[in-house]
């Protein structure tokens, strides 16, 4: 029982070796607590972390253990959430000051199920406020550090549950993904991040920022782990409306299945345009290789209304998110503002207070293209552009099975560097946005290291529903090119 | 100059299903504050809707009630502002793609009918409520009571086809009929399960172009409603007459003055920011679940109105009373069916009756044995009323209760004739007078008889015997 | 295309979003901007093209009418920074 190496096994390695006694589950709690506890002042990944809570789960996981009872695949492995699930009884943020205070009285869908697999909680991930950002820098409680490098960002919006999985803080999380939040934060940590179709994981109790784009999906130091994780958080919930009542396959199944024939789309949309780093280039290039090498075939294809995607998405994201965050106004939970003279003072008061610029940026910005006179003019329009982006799709998968796209244009940036201008900040979702608005799920997966040593993932998409098909080409990539388990720093 | 008013009436009706219509809580009325509340329907973060089928079966049938066109496909839509008893701080309703559509009512209007049409109809869910706290507008506080967040609500909007407060007044009285008829919304203005507000403006009569519109809310009966338009018919009227303008505004009906009143606080043009629900997909309906629905939809009121004047001969009035209530209408076609001769008493006795009728107090077969036994003058009208007064107390079967308490008249005249004979031989000096030209005695004699029969004689028949006797 | 100072205002009153003359002008620069960059929209012919209004094109699921009590009326109070015995409390209406 190596307890100084457990944070690096993968999350189905844990789970084998609680299952089989090797480890108890405490100890493995412990151990991971302690880690945190080491790490946390460099890298800041969580909003709250459950210590006392955690062990006693734990405990309890070890005493069913020993009775024979298994609650699910994870019974007994630590793991994160980010702080956008409702956990009853455990404070819940989002990331920020207006819920700062918030004990949901309820569990999220995802939480129930997590649970319900045997896992234990050991904390709420830190987060770009209201899940609007590329950097976890917009949190209410101060930016997470990229473990890779802590003078960088580790993306965002869930930058606290990517550092936290690459720090091996936690055997995997789950993060939320609305225009490349799972995504764009695990190319830049070096680990693996999904967002499923819209509508496999529930979306009740997952605080919303935009209804019609929001997804829940896994993070996780490999390929496997995330295909596991998503089969314990997939599945129809009748609470959620948009849920889709499709069975749940076995993802896990889908990973070591061979690539020959699989047609490898390249958007060439993605490849122009001068953003795109050479080392990116280079490392996707690399993972492409690797898929060809083992039978793929690479077709070119054309997503003509790419260039338009950013524009769309934030004039819908907004629009939706304005009116998702009216409800924080000060009446039945959260912070309130004091000293205020009337109602409307009191709510125009409490939401200064209570959120960030980024956040108020775009509660405008959605106030603003809803409102009369403009909403034809700019939501009404980005909601008829959003079909052009989604036909484009369903036309490029009639000749590839997936398509291979950068993540990110470039690896990690550094604290600070982008938050001058909005607009620049907002181009590092320009490879995963599309995805979000076409509903269709995407994966991405280290593949390399730049010069300086910062990962670089490589993206798959593929068409609504194919999880299995990123997951089997994802497994591809990672069995040509082996990522380093856990980011180099030690605690 | 003589004013043409054009009103529109928006009625907002509380469907009567068991939950609400976006989470389970209950939607009864009448609970402790905040007891019929869940996350869902507080706004809680990460919530989420899940419609309530009823909910929709119940706006379906109100649609094809009021001959309305169902949409296959409609739109849940968020209206955003912000106020304390809007939880989410947005109202889930329906804007540009409505459940149904284009329909009429037919009101009864002067000699005739005259058809209101009907715009549209869509689905919503209430907001809670609001009180301020302490009774003096020094109050700092309002305390926000969301039991009734999310009970599901239809709005029906009228075509603006009614000219006078009376036919505002009826159509609402049918509307309500109608809804309650179905058995949709329990029609109650004063609890508030079914609310009206209006839209009013006034143009010199023959012009085409529609005066200035007003909106009045707070009416909280239909006679309020008659009454607010009323007023304010006469208020935009003279407005005019004195060259002044209407202003487009709000107005509160003040019940207690009798007048509406401005609502002054600046209005800020509301900018719902109407789009479609993400969290909603779009309503399908179905040809099959339409034609299932039009099945249960039962006789409406003005088919039964015209069917029980036409069937029994009665009046137009005396069928809208009945028809009032849909239980009171069905009691008295029960009645008539064991007892049909004679509809009119019949009915009249299921009016005068209602309320221990609707209490479910009475049996048809009671009031059929009333009107029966009258008609073959077995009892008196009064004898009959203390009857099925006893019938309420006692239960006991009218019949029974006649015999019992010994309240048959004797009607038969020749079982009279031996009373009428032993009263004449008693009162020979008043037969002599009578015969001499005294009519009014005849009073006298019929008093005598009644007496010697303790009541028993009917009335008409003995004077008949006498008549016949005296000559 | 600039936002005006007044359009701002405007629609941070609708957003009940108080602001500073300094955060006016501020985010109404940036306001500006983000507008411009979506003015591309306008580049594509979509008269024909019907809006994505839902992520998803299946009909709303529906539940049947069961009352199913949450239970729990403290938890929904528990988070109330005002509270005055079984309702929320919040500071009048005050008229302009």
């Amino acid at each position: 029982m190596a307890n100084g190496s457990a944070h690096t096994w993968t999350l189905l390695e844990a789970a084998r070796k609680v299952r089989e006694k090797e480890i108890s589950s405490q100890e493995l709690t412990r151990a991971l607590l302690d880690r945190i506890d080491a790490l946390e002042p460099k890298v800041h990944a969580h909003i709250t972390i459950l210590r006392e809570a955690a062990i006693a789960q734990a405990g309890e996981r070890d005493r069913e253990l020993a009775k024979g009872i298994e609650r699910g695949p994870l019974h007994g492995v630590p793991v994160g959430l980010k702080d956008i699930f409702c956990t009853r009884g455990v404070r819940t943020t989002c990331g920020s000051r207006i819920l700062h205070n918030f004990d949901p009285p309820y569990d999220a869908c995802v939480t129930e199920k997590i649970l319900a697999s045997g896992a234990v909680l050991l904390g709420k991930h830190n987060m770009d406020e209201f899940a609007m950002g590329s950097s976890t820098e917009t949190s209410f409680f101060g930016p997470t550090r990229n473990p890779w490098d802590l003078a960088r960002i580790p993306g965002g919006s869930s930058g606290g549950t990517a550092a936290a999985v690459a720090a091996a803080m936690c055997f995997a999380g789950v993060g939320t993904d609305t225009g490349g939040s799972i995504r764009q934060p695990a190319s830049l940590c070096g680990v693996v991040g999904m967002k499923p179709t819209y509508g496999r994981v529930s979306r009740y109790g997952m605080i919303a920022f935009a209804s019609s784009l929001d997804q829940a999906g896994p993070i996780a130091r490999t390929v496997s782990d995330a295909a596991a994780l998503l089969g314990v958080i997939a599945g129809h919930d009748r609470r959620d409306s948009t849920s889709l009542d499709l069975p749940v396959p076995d993802y896990l199944a889908a990973v070591r299945r061979p690539v020959r024939g699989l047609r490898v789309g390249l958007p060439k949309e993605y490849y122009e345009g001068g953003g795109l780093s050479p080392e990116v280039r280079e490392a996707v290039e690399k993972a492409l290789k690797a898929l060809t090498d083992q039978g793929a075939v690479a077709v070119d294809v054309s997503l003509p209304h790419t260039e338009y995607a950013l524009a769309t998405y934030y004039l819908i994201a907004p629009a939706e998110a304005s009116s998702n965050l009216a409800r924080y106004d000060g009446v039945r939970y959260g912070h309130r503002a004091e000293g205020a003279a009337g109602l409307i003072e009191m709510m125009s008061k409490t939401r200064a207070e209570g959120f960030g610029d980024e956040v108020k940026r775009r509660v405008m910005i959605g106030t603003y293209a809803l409102s009369a006179g403009y909403y034809e003019a700019y939501y009404g329009k980005a909601q008829k552009v959003r079909t052009l982006i989604r036909r484009d799709f369903t036309k490029a998968f009639e000749a590839a099975d997936v398509l291979l796209t950068p993540t990110a244009p470039t690896p990690a940036f550094r604290l600070g560097e982008k938050t001058g201008d909005p607009l620049t900040m907002y181009l590092s979702d320009i490879y995963t946005i599309p995805c979000n608005l076409a509903g269709i799920p995407g994966i991405s997966v280290p593949c390399g290291l730049s010069a300086t040593g910062l990962p670089i993932g490589a993206q798959l998409l593929s068409n609504h529903f194919r999880e299995e098909t990123l997951f089997t080409a994802a497994g591809a990539i990672e069995r040509a090119l082996p990522p380093p388990r856990t980011a180099p720093l030690e605690g | 100059m003589p004013f043409e008013a054009v009103i529109g009436l928006e009625v907002h009706a509380q469907l009567s299903t068991r939950s609400k219509i976006f989470c389970s809580c209950s939607a009864a009325f009448g609970a402790p504050p905040n007891e019929n509340t869940c996350p869902v329907c507080t706004g809680m973060p990460g919530v989420l809707p899940v419609l309530n089928r009823k909910a929709v079966e119940f706006t379906i049938r109100t649609a094809l009630a009021t001959s309305c066109t169902v949409q296959r496909r409609s739109v849940f839509a968020r209206k955003n502002y912000f106020y304390p008893d809007l939880p989410k701080a947005y109202q889930i309703s329906q804007y540009e793609l409505p459940i149904a559509l284009g329909g009429h009512i037919d009101i009864d209007a002067g000699n005739g009918t005259k058809r209101i049409g009907i715009t549209r109809i869509h689905m919503e869910e209430d907001a809670g409520k609001l009180v301020h706290e302490g009774e003096f507008s020094g109050a700092q506080a309002s305390l926000a009571d969301l039991n009734r967040c999310s009970v599901p609500l239809m709005e029906i909007v009228s075509e603006p086809d009614m000219t006078t407060p009376e036919e505002g007044g009826a159509y609402l009285r049918r509307l309500r009929d109608i809804l309650v008829y179905l058995g949709v919304c329990d029609g109650n203005m004063e609890e508030g399960s079914f609310r009206c507000d209006a839209n009013v403006s006034v143009r010199p009569s023959g012009v085409k172009e529609f005066g200035t519109k007003v909106e009045l809310k707070n009416m909280n009966s239909f006679r309020n409603v008659e009454k607010a338009l009323e007023y304010e018919i006469r208020r935009q009227s003279e407005a005019l007459e004195d060259g002044g303008q209407v202003v487009q505004e709000t107005r509160l009906w003040d019940a207690n003055e009798g007048r509406t009143v401005s609502m002054r606080r600046k209005e800020e043009a509301h900018d719902y920011r109407y789009f479609p629900d993400p969290d909603l997909l779009p309503l399908i309906i179905d040809e099959a679940w339409i034609e299932e629905l039009r099945k249960t939809i039962p006789e409406l009121p003005a088919e039964k109105i015209a069917r029980l004047e036409r069937q029994y001969g009665i009046s137009r009035y005396d069928a809208a009373l009945l028809a009032s209530d849909r239980a009171l209408a069905d009691f008295f076609e029960a009645s008539a069916a064991v007892f049909g001769g004679n509809p009119k008493t019949t009915a009249n006795e299921c009016i005068h009756w209602k309320d221990a009728v609707l209490a479910r107090k009475l049996s048809p077969e009671t009031i059929a044995h009333a009107v029966e036994d009258r008609e073959r003058g077995t009892v008196s009208a009064t004898a009959s009323k203390k009857l099925v007064e006893l019938v309420l107390s006692t239960g006991k079967p009218f019949r029974t209760l006649r015999d019992e308490q010994g309240l048959t008249q004797v009607s038969d005249a020749s079982a009279l004739d031996a009373v009428v004979e032993k009263v004449l031989a008693a009162s020979p000096k008043e037969v002599e007078s009578y015969r001499a030209g005294k009519a009014g005695l005849l009073s006298f004699f019929v008093g005598q008889v009644m007496k010697e029969s303790r009541g028993k004689a009917n009335p008409r028949v003995v004077q008949e015997v006498l008549k016949k006797k005296l000559g | 295309m600039a936002i005006t100072r007044e359009e701002v205002l405007h629609v941070a009153r609708l957003a009940r979003l108080a602001m500073s003359d300094a955060e006016v002008e501020r985010i109404g620069g940036q306001l500006s901007t983000i507008l411009d960059y979506v003015k591309q929209l306008d580049r594509l012919d979509t008269r024909d093209v019907v809006p994505t209004s839902h992520a998803v094109e299946t009909g709303t699921p529906m539940r049947d009418d069961v009352v199913i009590p949450f239970g729990d009326r403290e938890a929904i109070l528990a988070n109330a920074p005002d509270r005055r015995g079984d309702c929320f409390r919040v500071p009048r209406i005050i008229e302009d």
